[in-house]
């Protein structure tokens, strides 16, 4: 069944979805990266909770003019109108008052929540009826989809990818540092404001599929998922729209292929999956990868320490030093140092004498600062150089007859 | 009108109204200025899956689990928003949207497995509540008040409402030097020996309690906004903290009052036949408050911002 779904062979509507969906995710992705990057992820949860009153609005003009008040097009258009304002309301406050940019983005997404709310128990007194429609923004809800819904959808995101192709240069440097964008004479404001259209655009497209409330985990996972894979702006645009698309697809299939499997909230849990994967696995920034170097490091200090003990004949009591030590063929399993242990010994010792010379020669300075304990002297320094300071510690000296 | 109408119908709904709304705003105050302000947005999100996995495991809909379960939850997340915070080197805003939608997404995804068609139990209740239907049926006019027999079937929400006022009112009096101190000058208050850390989990566990039960009584909007709005619109007024407090409490309460009367009765006014939805009214009306404040408050600019920017 779930195979089926990921072929689109469930029928119409299901491909239909599907499709939509995985468009809607990649292009939800690759902008909510910008404003990930920009350190302002929360902007979204304003922008999408800002849509409700312009549906409502929408809904009620359109049944005024005598018209079908579930026009989808219409409703959307309504909803940018408002989450707009929104937008605009938002950033007047930031810039012109002394709140900070999060209690602007509560404020925007509380009042234009709640009055999205009046109007919607307007539109169900006033008895208008065929307003069913519209508590499926708050959610998504994909049962009824027409191909005209998927193709505003397509339209719509593609429209956004193409203006983030056209615009990703600037938009990165703004992301990451607006002060020398603004140096370099970009208009940052403007800039600011086109990342944040390109969200409203994205919300409004997907607020027939995930809902409102759900549209932020869209926009917001799949970048910090990207984040962990790569260091490169770049790559972390196209990792996070893949993850977008492919935890939307997916999210859709599963949600067609069995019932009471609500599409918006599967596709949010399919992405925070490839979150928590990301987390726990990703080389480098993950958690598996810490704790790995970390064992690693510990390791490498334990077994130099024992190393150091063993060249000056103390005793080594700590159980791990001993294991590794063990391990390694430097001692016997009573403690005594074997022969290579005390060739590794002798060595290691000397290298501390060697890196002692070193850190006390100015000539050797930009060597001396690699030392952190643990380098081994042959990475830093020519043979040349170690053979030259050798020389100057000179043979064993006051060696019992 | 008559307080044998008033009493029975508004009274409750009005008193749960203003209770929720300050004691939402008091500690509202303190994550304004910590920049926390979005913690209530997260808070009232992720009660759902809480009330819902309460809900699965009890089977009923009582108040004691669910709000065991919504309390469980915002304490779930806040942990988990810290892990992922620093498990990750994730911003923090990014962070809380992700924890947050998750969870939220596990409690709609939970509701629509399980069968809740016999109980009041819905998404749309979560956001909005139901602060029209707290009426007090037993009460006959303003004597009812200590008539001892009808007060008795008070709604239960009223009392649990004002203990958790009274809760958050006595923590911040108690802690009122430490908070105050920390919330302007972090590392100030660690060398005078306040374990800040604490005193911030514990602040944001308060505003997890007074969600939790304005949420029980009034839907997820009224909390948020009252989070927010009434100390934003407070900050705009004066310098001075105990001030600011003193405004945040007024405009909740004006928020509460004038949004309830101007749902119930406003529609009317204008010639329709029913009400609309109270908590939207409410939230609105403290938008309307913070828009005003944000054009004419005395102190709205930055502190030092060139005047007319």
């Amino acid at each position: 069944m779930l195979l089926d779904a990921l072929l689109l062979q469930l029928g119409y509507n299901a491909t239909l979805v599907s499709v939509g969906a995985a468009l809607l995710g990649g292009a939800a992705g690759i902008s909510g990266t910008f404003l990930f990057l920009r350190k302002r992820a929360l902007v979204s949860d304003a922008v999408s909770h800002a849509t409700l009153p312009g549906v409502g609005l929408a809904f009620l003009v359109m049944v005024f003019l005598g018209g079908d008040g579930r026009n989808l097009a219409g409703l959307l258009f309504g909803s940018a109108v408002s989450a707009g304002i929104g937008l605009l309301c938002m950033n007047w406050l930031t810039r012109n008052t002394r709140l900070a940019e999060d209690a602007a983005i509560g404020a925007v997404l509380s009042v234009f929540f709640g009055f999205g709310i009046v109007l919607l128990t307007v539109i169900q007194t006033l008895g208008v009826g065929r307003q069913a429609g519209l508590e499926g923004f708050l959610l998504g809800s994909t049962a009824g989809m027409l191909l005209s819904d998927a193709m505003i959808i397509a339209g719509g995101s593609a429209l956004a990818l193409m203006v983030i192709i056209l615009m990703r240069r600037p938009m990165m440097l703004v992301a990451f540092d607006p002060e020398y964008a603004a140096a370099r004479g970009l208009p940052v404001h403007h800039i600011d404001m086109l990342m944040m259209g390109l969200v409203m655009a994205v919300t409004v497209v997907g607020l027939k599929i995930v809902g409102l409330i759900l549209i932020v985990a869209l926009l917001i996972i799949p970048a910090v998922t990207a984040r962990f894979w790569t260091e490169r702006s770049d790559r972390v645009v196209v990792i996070a729209g893949l993850a977008g698309g492919a935890s939307a697809y997916l999210g859709a299939a599963i949600s067609a292929s069995a019932p009471n499997l609500p599409t918006g909230p599967i596709i949010v849990l399919v992405s925070f999956l490839l979150f928590a994967l990301s987390l726990l696995f990703a080389p480098n920034r993950g958690v598996l990868a810490a704790v790995l170097r970390h064992q690693r490091f510990q390791r490498r200090v334990h077994l130099r320490q024992g190393l150091l003990a063993l060249a000056q004949g103390q005793p080594i009591y700590e159980p791990l030093t001993l294991r590794l030590l063990r391990r390694a063929g430097l001692v016997r399993a009573d403690g005594v140092a074997t022969d290579k242990g005390r060739a590794r010994a002798a060595k290691a010792l000397r290298d501390e004498k060697r890196w002692e010379l070193v850190r006390s020669d100015l000539a050797h300075e930009a060597a001396a600062a690699l030392y952190d304990g643990l380098r081994e002297i042959e990475t830093v320094l020519t043979p040349d150089q170690i053979r030259d300071i050798d020389c100057r510690i000179g043979g064993p000296q006051e060696v019992p007859a | 009108m008559s307080g044998a109408e008033f009493v029975p119908l508004s009274l409750t709904p009005l008193l749960i109204g203003i209770f929720a709304a300050v004691a939402c705003a008091l500690p509202g105050n303190f994550l304004l200025l910590r920049r926390q302000a979005l913690i209530g947005d997260a808070i009232s999100h992720v009660v759902l899956p809480g009330i819902v996995v309460a809900f699965l495991l009890t089977g009923a809909i009582a108040a004691g689990p669910m709000l065991l379960g919504a309390a469980g939850a915002a304490v779930t997340a806040v942990i988990l928003i810290e892990a992922v915070r620093r498990l990750g080197r994730i911003e923090p805003g990014a962070a809380m949207g992700v924890i947050f939608t998750t969870m939220f997404a596990g409690g709609v995804l939970l509701l629509e497995q399980t069968d809740t068609s016999t109980v009041h139990l819905d998404v749309e209740h979560a956001l909005y509540g139901n602060l029209e239907s707290l009426i007090w049926l037993d009460a006959t006019g303003w004597s009812s008040l200590w008539d001892l027999e009808a007060l008795r079937y008070l709604p239960p929400e009223l009392p649990r409402m004002a203990l958790t006022l009274l809760g958050v009112a006595a923590f911040i009096a108690l802690f009122w030097r430490a908070l105050k101190i920390s919330t302007f000058d972090e590392g100030f208050a660690r060398t005078l020996g306040i374990r800040t850390d604490l005193l911030g989990l514990a602040l944001v566990i308060m505003a997890a309690i007074a969600a939790v039960a304005a949420f029980d009584a009034v839907g997820s909007i009224i909390v948020i906004a009252m989070f927010i709005c009434p100390p934003a619109a407070a900050r705009m007024m004066t310098n001075r903290l105990e001030a600011q407090i003193g405004w945040s409490v007024v405009f909740a309460t004006l928020s509460a009052v004038l949004g309830y009367v101007l749902a119930g009765y406003g529609p009317l006014w204008l010639g329709a036949a029913d009400a609309v939805s109270a908590a939207g009214m409410i939230a609105t009306v403290s938008g309307v408050i913070l828009a005003i404040a944000a054009r004419f408050g005395p102190c709205r600019h930055r502190a030092g911002a060139p005047a007319g920017v």
